[in-house]
């Protein structure tokens, strides 16, 4: 356990104190004379005293003025009650917690007894407390065998706070999920019964919520993508199912930074998901394969559709064509569009990429 | 083909046991349905089914627990793993396990019957998307020493044929691109199962483990 700054400060001067607290005390059994030669009379009944008294102040000054936990946001309800999930393991600062806790209960011991010991010291010193001793050491007794008694109860107090802690947080998480639940999977069947009668619309709002749910569940960190080549393909994709309600297949193998060539892969396979996605949807799902790699991007888009003769193409189709050619030639790679035996169409992009 | 094949569809969802069955049930012949890993192990033995329809996540063990104690009695009985799952180190695990292919649960009810009969007859089935995973996993270099060449590294033919199964292509199709007798693919992608089943290539664990849920 790492300790702060002021932390270090205040066990120093707690130790420095019990030093000259031990000193003082042989001296007032007379095994030491410091007394003597630090000074006579009242001056000596009032210094050292007040060093302790303000050295055990310091302490408990310290213990009070670390920042209070900011209290947890009350738990997040839904009308949902989810089942719970896989139990995360109690959260690490708990334990941290804990231990800091009983730190602190320990430091304010310390200065309370520190306090305590200068008032009686300065009360003995004046001699106020001659009589009183053996009352005194009752009382220091009677607070001991106390002290021991509720020790365990303490500890107990700060153990029951942690594990409260940890079961607000674990039923945070689930109250998080039901939330994410009700806003996207509720919401899309409740849609999905809306749009019963038409099954294309029906399939495509099943797959949006499919990638979604993926997505969520592969953690933020994929679903906002990594940039990669892999990753902007996919999305790519995604949007050319979501505008024409087709059904594409991606499969990529490997994966590269998203640079010029990449991204030029991705534009002209967007374009050529379109394309497919507008003439050819009636044939089945349309496949996209990639192979990406230090040296270079390949990509192929295969559909089902009637096929076609890319030299006798009507013309909005040739337009397409030009865009998928033209875009991978400006950057240095090639297109190529064939007819595949039996029915449908298959676009191959390839491209060479400098490695990094 | 003589008789259409039996099978048993085992998965904990009986919504999509029944979607399975209706979908299939013309093309093949369902002897059985199961639930649970117990009731899996029990029914494939009781039955004897040709084909075993596998999900590959259930409680308690999921597929290939399923695999592995049915095995370990009847050590011929053919899984085909049927899964919503996309996760690689899942699929990979399954057909290490012993399963003969891997499938989505979005096929077709044609297509999955053809992937029965398939592996039926001992045959590999590869979707697209497990071609693509095989690539990726065999991807790579491995030291020169550690090569067992027989099993660590896929043939430049192999190779070929898994990536046109991974671009969309049917056996069929793959068949008459490279000019070659679909008898001579099915051949290749049995032997590429062969490969990633008994492969001990320590990166195929590894690449698993890194690809956890991609996609």
């Amino acid at each position: 356990m790492s300790r702060t700054g002021p932390e270090r400060v205040s066990l120093a001067a707690g130790i420095a104190v019990t030093l000259i607290g031990g000193l003082l005390c042989l001296d007032q059994l007379d095994v030491l004379s410091i007394h003597d030669w630090v000074t006579a009379g009242w001056s000596g009944a009032f210094i050292w005293p007040l060093v302790l008294a303000l050295a055990g102040a310091a302490l408990l000054w310290a213990g009070t003025r670390r920042p209070a936990q900011a209290p947890d946001p009350p738990p997040y309800r839904t009308r949902l009650q989810p089942r719970p999930v896989a139990e995360p393991l109690p959260p690490a600062d708990a334990q941290a917690d804990a231990e800091t806790r009983i730190l602190d209960l320990y430091r304010g011991g310390f200065g309370i007894a520190l306090v305590v010991g200068a008032a009686l010291l300065f009360l003995t010193q004046i001699d106020a407390l001659g009589a009183a001793r053996d009352a005194a050491f009752t009382a220091i007794v009677a607070i001991f065998a106390l002290a021991l008694i509720l020790a365990p109860f303490i500890w107990r107090l700060g153990r029951n706070l942690a594990e409260e802690r940890a079961e607000r947080v674990r039923s945070q998480e689930r109250a998080e999920m039901a939330a994410h639940l009700h806003d996207s999977v509720l919401q899309t069947l409740t849609l999905m019964q809306k749009r019963a009668d038409d099954p294309r619309e029906v399939a495509a709002l099943a797959r949006r919520q499919e990638r979604e749910l993926r997505d969520w569940l592969a953690g933020e960190e994929e679903a906002g993508g990594d940039g990669g080549f892999a990753a902007a393909l996919r999305s790519a994709a995604e949007e050319v199912e979501d505008a024409y309600l087709v059904q594409i297949e991606v499969v990529t193998v490997g994966d590269r930074p998203l640079d010029e060539a990449g991204g030029a892969v991705v534009g002209a396979a967007r374009e050529a998901l379109t394309n497919a996605a507008k003439f050819a949807a009636e044939g089945g799902p349309i496949s996209v394969y990639a192979e990406a790699g230090a040296t270079g991007v390949e990509a192929f888009i295969r559909d089902r559709g009637p096929g076609f003769d890319p030299d006798d193409a009507p013309p909005d189709r040739r337009g397409v064509r030009e865009s998928i050619v033209g875009r991978m030639q400006r950057h240095g790679g090639s297109a190529t569009i064939a007819a595949v035996p039996g029915a449908g169409t298959e676009v191959a992009l390839r491209i060479e990429a400098a490695e990094r | 083909m003589s008789s259409p094949p039996s099978i048993v569809i085992v998965d904990d969802h009986a919504l999509f046991r029944s979607g399975v069955r209706s979908e299939v049930e013309d093309l093949v012949d369902v002897v059985g349905e199961a639930g649970t890993v117990e009731e899996a192990v029990r029914t494939i033995g009781e039955t004897r089914p040709d084909v075993v329809l596998l999900d590959v996540h259930m409680p308690g063990g999921g597929g290939v627990e399923v695999i592995r104690r049915v095995a370990a009695s009847d050590p011929g009985q053919r899984f085909l793993a049927l899964s919503v799952s996309d996760a690689a180190e899942d699929v990979i695990a399954v057909v290490r396990a012993g399963a003969r292919g891997y499938v989505t649960k979005s096929i077709s009810g044609e297509e999955l019957a053809a992937a029965i009969g398939r592996v039926r007859d001992g045959d590999a089935v590869f979707s697209p998307r497990l071609a693509g995973f095989v690539l990726d996993a065999f991807a790579g270099s491995v030291p020169e020493e550690e090569i067992d060449p027989e099993l660590d590294q896929l043939t430049m033919r192999e190779r070929e044929v898994l990536r046109m199964i991974a671009r969309g292509y049917m056996y069929k199709e793959v068949a008459q691109q490279l000019d070659i007798s679909p008898r001579t693919v099915e051949a290749h992608v049995s032997a590429v199962l062969r490969k990633l089943q008994l492969s001990n290539r320590h990166e195929l664990s590894r690449w698993a483990a890194e690809r956890r849920l991609v996609d």
